[in-house]
C-alpha cells in the first residue's frame, strides 16, 4: 500500500469526522489508564501505558501483531485475570474507580464492560437463550422482560429482521456475520457502559464487515466503544480516536483524523503508510 | 517385480488389512458361536426312538433327543477297549438326551451307531418338562383324577392338555399368592419383630407399644390364615390330577400335574406349533425364575439384577467422576501434584478387578456396612443388614472400578471446550461457577456420556468382584419389589455373568445346562449392547444439541 492511497482515503474520513465534531459535546473521560505494566510470567507485555478514553466515542487501537493492543483491551474488563501467571501493575479507572482495586467484584465489572471477541463465540443454545444469557445470570426470568430485551438487543445489533422468526433455532446455524452481530446483541442485552471489540470483523467477509462497521457507528450513541483492529482503513472509518501501539508501548494517541493525516511520531507514520507491520 | 511391490508399501497395507480381518473374524466367530448354540436351544428337537442291541444282549428301546455325535478312528477306538471289526474304519457314537433322571440316574447317554438296528420318530412320543428331575421322554398312557383313570389311549393326549392348562393356571395363582401376598405378610411380620426389638433396645417397650404391635401382628396372622386356607385348597386342586406314562424300558410311572411345566409331542408338531413353542420358551427364559439349580426355566432375576446394578453404578459413578474431573481440570492448580493424581487415577483403571472385590468386601461390607448396622440397625443383630454383601456395595465397588474411565473422559471433554466459549460467558458477567454450570458442563456432557458408556460396558461384564460383594447363585427376592421402601439396597442379587459361571461350571448337570450357558451369554451381550445403545443414543442427542463451534 502506498502513502498516496492512505492519504486520499483518510482525507474524506477526516472531513466526515470534522462534521461530527461540530455537534459533539465536550468530551467526558470514561476510562483512564494510568501507567499500566503487564507481565506474562517474566515477559513484559505492556510498558507503562497511560491513556484516556472519551465517553460515547469510539477509540481504536492499531499496531502490528503482538504489540499488546489486545492485551490492553482485555485489561479493561479484567479478562487477563484468567491467564496463568499474569501480573498487572498500575491502574485503570472506570468512572474514577480503579477496576483493579481489591474490593471490585469482577463479575459486576464485566457486566459494565461488555466484550466481543475476534471469532464469533455464540453458545450452542438457541438465539433467544444466547441473548438472554446475561440476564438469566442476573436472575431475571420474567418472560416479558426477556422477550422485550431480546427484541431491543437484536434490533440494536441490526439482526432482528433476519432472525425474528427463528429465535428458538440453534445460534450455531447462523452465518459468521450474523453470529458476530448476535454476540454483540448478547453483549448489549445487559446494557453495559463500555463495549470492547477485539478485532470484531477480522473473521468476516467484506459485506458482514461493512454491517458491523455501520453497527459500531450506531452503537456509539449509547456506549463507549474500544476497538482493536488490524485494519487501518477500518480504524479510520469507525473511530473518533486512535491509539498506535508498538512493542507493548503506546506510541501515539490522538483524534483519528490527526493521527492519520499528521502523525507526530516517525513510527506511527511508518506504520500507517505501510512501511512495516 | 517383488521389489517394486515391496517399495510401493503394499505388503504393509496388506498386513494392516489382515490384522483388521483377524479381529473381525474373531468377533464374528464369538458372536455366531453363542448365537447358534444359544438360539437353537429352545427349538423343539425331534425325539427319536432307537432299537438298540449290544452284542450278546437283548434288544432294547432308547428314546431321546440326538445331541451330539463323535467319530473315533478305529485304532484309537481299539486302544480304548472297543472291539472293532477289520473292515470298520471309524467308531461312530451318538450322545442322546434320554432324560428320566429319576429312573436312570442320568440325563445323557452315549450309544454306538453300529448297534442301532432301527431308528424312528413316532408321533406319539411325549416330552414332559418337569419342575424336578428334568425332562421325561416316553409314551402317554392315561390321565388320572384322584387316582382313577379318566382318559386312556387316544383320548389321553387331549385330556392331558386340558388338565395341564388348568393345573398351570392354579400353579400361577399359588405362585402369586405365595410370592406377593404371603411374601408381603412375612415381610411385615419381620418388620414388626424388628420394631419390637428396636423399642426394647430403646427402653420404650411399654404397654401401649406392646398392645399396638400385638394388634398388628394379630391382624397379619388372620390374613395369613386366610391365605393359608386358600393355598391349601389350591394345593389340593393341583394335586388332583396326574399323568401315567411309560418309559423307554416299558416302566409305568405317574407324574403329578403339579410338577409339570409343559407336555408336548415334538414329532407331531407342525412348523407353526414349533415356532409357538419356541416363542413361549424364549419368553419363559426371559421372564421366569430359574428352576432346578438354575439349569432350567428363566433367568429374569439375573437380567433384572444386572440392569439394576449397572443403573445404580451409573447413578453413583457419574456425579462422583464428573465432580472429580471438574476439580482436576478447572480448579486445581496444574502442576506436579495434579499430574501425580492423574497418573494415579489412570493406574486405578489397571488394577485387577478382583482386588476391587477384596477391597469392597473388606472396606465397604465389613467396615462401612458393619458400622452402619451397629449405628442404625441394632435391632437386627446378630443378622447383618448392610454388613453383608448386597446390591449397594456391589454398585459402589463397581463405581469405584469404573471411576477412572469417567474421570478421564470427562476431563478430555472439558479440555475440548473452546476457550472462547468460556470467555464469552465470563465477559457477560458470569462467575466461574455459573460458566461451568450453564455452558461448560452441558457442552461436555457428550464426553461424560462417553465415559459412562465405557463404564457401563466394563461394569456389566464384570463378575469376579461381584462374587465377593453381593452376587449370589439364587436370590429369592428381587432388589425392587412392592414392599416398602421398594428399593432394597441391602439385598443380594443375581447377575448374568455369574449366572453363566454358575450354570456352566457349578451345576450338577453340566451337560444339560450347556446350551443355557450360550443362551445366557447371548443375553448378557444383548443386555450390554442395549445399555450401551441407549447411552450412545443419549450421547448423540446431546452432541447434536451442543455441537461444538465449527472451524
Amino acid at each position: 500500500m502506498t502513502a498516496q492511497h492512505v492519504r486520499t482515503h483518510t482525507i474524506d474520513v477526516s472531513s466526515m469526522l470534522r462534521d461530527q465534531k461540530k455537534t459533539a459535546e465536550p468530551n467526558q473521560i470514561c476510562i483512564k489508564v494510568e501507567n499500566l505494566n503487564l507481565f506474562y510470567a517474566e515477559k513484559q507485555a505492556l510498558h507503562g501505558v497511560s491513556m484516556e478514553m472519551a465517553k460515547k466515542k469510539v477509540t481504536a487501537y492499531i499496531g502490528p501483531s503482538g504489540c499488546g493492543k489486545s492485551t490492553l483491551l482485555r485489561c479493561i474488563n479484567r479478562m487477563n485475570d484468567l491467564v496463568d501467571k499474569v501480573t498487572i501493575e498500575g491502574k485503570i479507572l472506570l468512572d474514577d474507580e480503579n477496576i483493579y482495586d481489591k474490593s471490585v467484584n469482577v463479575a459486576a465489572l464485566r457486566r459494565r464492560v461488555g466484550m466481543v471477541f475476534q471469532k464469533p463465540n455464540p453458545f450452542p443454545k438457541s438465539i433467544f437463550e444466547n441473548v438472554t444469557y446475561g440476564l438469566r445470570i442476573q436472575g431475571i426470568n420474567d418472560k416479558r422482560i426477556l422477550e422485550e430485551t431480546v427484541e431491543n438487543a437484536l434490533r440494536g445489533a441490526a439482526l432482528w429482521d433476519e432472525v425474528k422468526d427463528r429465535l428458538n433455532d440453534n445460534a450455531l446455524g447462523l452465518s459468521g456475520g450474523q453470529q458476530q452481530r448476535l454476540v454483540i446483541a448478547r453483549a448489549i442485552a445487559i446494557e453495559p457502559e463500555v463495549l470492547l471489540l477485539d478485532e470484531p470483523a477480522s473473521a468476516l467477509d467484506p459485506i458482514s464487515t461493512l454491517k458491523i462497521e455501520e453497527l459500531i457507528n450506531e452503537l456509539k450513541e449509547k456506549y463507549t466503544i474500544v476497538i482493536v483492529t488490524h485494519n487501518m482503513q477500518q480504524a479510520a472509518r469507525v473511530s473518533d480516536y486512535t491509539a498506535f501501539m508498538y512493542m507493548g508501548e503506546l506510541i501515539e494517541m490522538g483524534t483519528t483524523s490527526e493521527l492519520f493525516t499528521n502523525p507526530q511520531k516517525k513510527q506511527t507514520e511508518d506504520y500507517i503508510t505501510g512501511r512495516y507491520g | 517385480m517383488i521389489k517394486v511391490w515391496f517399495n510401493r508399501g503394499t505388503p504393509w497395507v496388506w498386513l494392516n488389512a489382515a490384522a483388521v480381518s483377524v479381529c473381525l473374524i474373531m468377533v464374528l466367530g464369538v458372536l455366531s458361536l453363542i448365537v447358534v448354540r444359544g438360539v437353537g436351544h429352545f427349538w423343539p428337537a425331534e425325539v427319536l426312538q432307537f432299537s438298540y442291541r449290544e452284542p450278546g444282549e437283548q434288544a432294547k428301546t432308547i428314546i431321546g433327543e440326538h445331541v451330539d455325535s463323535s467319530i473315533t478312528p478305529a485304532t484309537m477306538a481299539r486302544s480304548s477297549g472297543y472291539k472293532m471289526a477289520d473292515d470298520e474304519d471309524t467308531l461312530v457314537q451318538y450322545l442322546i438326551k434320554t432324560g428320566n433322571r429319576d429312573i436312570t440316574g442320568t440325563d445323557f447317554r452315549w450309544i454306538l451307531a453300529r448297534n442301532i438296528t432301527q431308528q424312528q420318530a413316532p408321533a406319539e412320543l411325549i416330552v414332559v418338562e418337569r419342575r424336578e428331575w428334568g425332562n421325561f421322554y416316553g409314551k402317554l398312557l392315561a390321565v388320572k383324577e384322584n387316582g382313577s383313570i379318566i382318559a386312556e389311549g387316544d383320548q389321553a393326549w387331549s385330556a392331558a392338555q386340558a388338565r395341564i392348562e388348568e393345573a398351570l393356571a392354579i400353579f400361577r395363582e399359588i405362585a402369586h399368592l405365595e410370592k406377593k401376598e404371603v411374601g408381603a405378610i412375612n415381610y411385615s411380620l419381620e418388620q414388626l419383630r424388628l420394631e419390637q426389638k428396636r423399642l426394647q433396645l430403646k427402653n420404650r417397650w411399654d404397654e401401649e407399644a406392646k398392645q399396638r404391635i400385638a394388634a398388628e401382628k394379630a391382624e397379619l396372622e388372620i390374613e395369613y390364615k386366610k391365605y393359608q386356607t386358600q393355598l391349601s385348597e389350591l394345593y389340593r386342586q393341583i394335586r388332583r390330577d396326574s399323568l401315567v406314562a411309560t418309559t423307554e424300558g416299558g416302566k409305568e410311572i405317574e407324574i403329578p400335574l403339579a410338577k409339570v411345566v409343559r407336555v408336548f409331542r415334538p414329532n407331531a408338531m407342525s412348523l407353526f406349533d414349533k415356532v409357538w413353542h419356541y416363542g413361549t420358551k424364549v419368553i419363559e427364559f426371559l421372564t421366569d425364575d430359574p428352576r432346578e439349580a438354575n439349569t432350567e426355566g428363566g433367568i429374569f432375576p439375573a437380567i433384572f439384577g444386572t440392569v439394576m446394578m449397572v443403573i445404580m453404578m451409573s447413578i453413583i459413578v457419574t456425579p462422583f467422576g464428573v465432580i472429580a474431573a471438574v476439580y482436576l481440570r478447572e480448579y486445581a492448580q496444574q502442576g506436579f501434584i495434579t499430574r501425580l493424581i492423574r497418573i494415579a487415577v489412570n493406574n486405578l483403571a489397571g488394577v485387577p478387578s478382583i482386588v476391587y472385590g477384596v477391597f469392597g468386601l473388606g472396606f465397604f461390607v465389613y467396615i462401612l456396612g458393619g458400622n452402619i448396622d451397629q449405628l442404625f440397625f441394632p435391632e437386627a443383630a446378630p443378622a447383618p443388614v448392610y454388613g453383608t454383601p448386597g446390591l449397594l456395595w456391589a454398585s459402589i465397588t463397581l463405581a469405584l472400578l469404573t471411576l477412572p474411565v469417567v474421570i478421564v473422559s470427562t476431563e478430555e471433554g472439558l479440555a475440548r471446550i473452546p476457550k472462547s466459549i468460556r470467555e464469552g460467558s465470563l465477559a457477560l458477567g458470569a462467575t466461574k461457577l455459573e460458566t461451568l454450570w450453564l455452558t461448560v458442563l452441558p457442552m461436555a456432557s457428550p464426553a461424560m456420556m462417553t465415559g459412562l458408556i465405557l463404564a457401563v460396558a466394563r461394569a456389566a461384564g464384570e463378575v469376579a468382584p461381584l462374587m465377593l460383594v453381593g452376587v449370589v447363585k439364587l436370590a429369592p427376592t428381587l432388589p425392587l419389589d412392592g414392599n416398602y421402601p421398594f428399593l432394597h439396597l441391602d439385598r443380594k442379587f443375581m447377575h448374568l455373568g455369574f449366572h453363566i459361571y454358575d450354570v456352566g461350571f457349578q451345576s450338577p448337570n453340566v451337560e444339560a445346562a450347556r446350551p443355557l450357558v450360550y443362551a445366557t451369554s447371548l443375553l448378557l451381550v444383548l443386555v450390554i449392547v442395549g445399555l450401551n445403545l441407549s447411552a450412545i443414543l443419549i450421547r448423540n442427542h446431546l452432541r447434536e444439541k451442543y455441537r461444538a463451534l465449527e472451524g
